[in-house]
């Protein structure tokens, strides 16, 4: 069956079998390896990818169903080859992987988040990272990187009060 | 953890869908897919077709209609979640949603799909059965539709025929002013599986007696359960009360064993959290203001 998909904005075509899942036809035939495979079935959340901006499992979705939606990987994240992301730097400032298998979807779960909301409570990081199991248990770091990933990202965004602070400062 | 072929299939109406559905035994509805691709991964499922409903503009959608609350097959977990109409409404909905699967797994899973998988734990068909919600189902022979408490038979079993599938969820909503609802569950991990789930919504006149009320049990017995709380109209209820009328209700209560929770694990957990869902329930109706907007 021919698909169209729309995977890191850039579109591409596969001839596949229906029975293949997007993390199959993600790894195999566009070999973004990136995309873990673990269990699936859906428990650990290693193959989570976003779907129009939101975290779906990969292994749970079959391909053929995919068309029509902007599928984020984790390489769609970076802004330049052999950049990180903040969050990606975050999770390595922090110590936030131990072997890497689960560190993808971890990653993609955070970035929806702090997509949404800019300065999450320690409980809506554990929410967000709830589907998301870690074999090494080493979710203490991995919410630590969160939180300094908003941190990051707070501090970096061109703050609009910041500027209105400033003229309200010149006023007087 | 693959998947045996199967053809795939997706039909542009409800009524194409339908016919697909009916001229096939072999063929299986697929919507948000978080129950059956593990089915079909672990091939406990070996359906020979897919037919995919997911994008049927006649399954989606959320809306108002005298006295219910219509929610279409298709509609995300997720999107239910934060839906304006369900908070106001259904709130026993809009409170169970965050325990239904896990936020990826909600992005993808749809309310419909819960109610036709019917499992005893779920939280979906728990509220469905507590509310007395309404089951719409689509057929080549036209729309039928059926109480919640007949749909659901056994665990994963429900009323539906092969060449039928869920068209949307009538919730009744209700018309008091004062209504509060109340939630517990247990289970072994955040959003796994309950083992007991209880859910209630009491509605309270301006003296605090109780116009309306409705319990629900779920993870217990082999598909959800709605108790008797009909000695407890009309009277203001207090934990006494409440626990008399749950001990009656829960008597003759068939519970489930399995590796996880005893029968007389469940059954006692049962008796708590129905008290706590209970009291939980009236306490947030009581704060509600007597007079003025709802």
């Amino acid at each position: 069956m021919k698909v169209d998909l729309r995977i890191n904005g850039v579109s591409r075509t596969a001839d596949i079998e229906p029975r293949k899942t997007l993390l199959d036809v993600l790894r195999e035939n566009f070999l973004l390896n990136g995309t873990h495979a673990g269990c699936e079935h859906g428990v650990c959340g290693a193959c989570t990818v976003l779907i129009d901006g939101e975290p779906v499992r990969s292994c749970l979705m079959f391909a053929v169903q995919a068309d029509g939606y902007e599928i984020t990987t984790i390489e769609g994240l970076a802004p330049a080859p052999g950049e990180l992301s903040v969050i990606q730097d975050a999770f390595c400032e922090t110590h936030g992987l131990q072997c890497g298998y689960c560190t993808p979807g971890m990653i993609l779960s955070a970035h929806a988040l702090l997509q949404r909301n800019v300065t999450p409570t320690r409980e809506d990081i554990v929410e967000a990272i709830s589907g998301n199991i870690c074999r090494c248990t080493g979710y203490g770091q991995i919410i630590e990187a969160v939180q300094f990933a908003a941190r990051l990202r707070l501090a970096n965004t061109p703050r609009q009060a910041a500027q209105t602070d400033k003229s309200v400062a010149e006023a007087k | 953890m693959k998947p045996a072929p199967f053809d795939y299939v997706r039909p542009d109406s409800l009524a194409e869908a339908c016919e697909l559905l009916a001229g096939d035994d072999d063929a299986r509805v697929i919507a948000g897919g978080q129950t059956l691709v593990p089915m079909l991964a672990m091939r406990l499922a070996r359906p020979a077709r897919l037919i995919d409903i997911l994008r049927l503009p006649e399954l989606a959608g959320i809306r108002e209609e005298k006295g219910s609350v219509v929610v279409g097959a298709t509609t995300r977990q997720a999107q239910a979640e934060r839906d304006p109409i369900i908070r106001a409404s259904v709130p026993m909905l809009a409170r169970v949603l965050p325990w239904v699967g896990h936020p990826p797994t909600r992005n993808r899973g749809t309310v419909g799909g819960s109610i036709a998988n019917g499992d005893p734990s779920a939280e979906i068909p728990l509220v469905a059965v507590t509310l007395s919600a309404e089951i719409m189902l689509a057929a080549r022979t036209g729309p039928t539709s059926m109480p919640a408490e007949e749909f659901f038979i056994g665990p994963m079993v429900t009323s539906i025929d092969q060449g039928q599938c869920v068209r949307a969820i009538r919730f009744p909503v209700w018309p008091h002013r004062r209504i509060g609802v109340g939630f517990f569950e247990v289970s072994s991990r955040r959003s796994d599986f309950a083992f007991v789930a209880a859910a209630a919504q009491v509605a309270l006149d301006e003296e605090g007696r109780c116009l309306d009320i409705a319990l629900g049990l779920g993870g217990v017995a082999d598909r959800p359960l709605r108790l008797d709380m009909s000695s407890l109209a009309g009277t203001v209820v207090d934990a006494a009360s409440a626990a008399d009328a749950i001990n009656a209700a829960c008597a003759d209560l068939d519970a489930m064993s399995d590796l996880h929770a005893s029968a007389t694990y469940r059954r006692r957990v049962a008796g708590v959290l129905c008290l706590r869902a209970l009291e939980q329930a009236r306490d947030n109706a009581a704060a509600k203001p007597a007079k003025g907007a709802r």
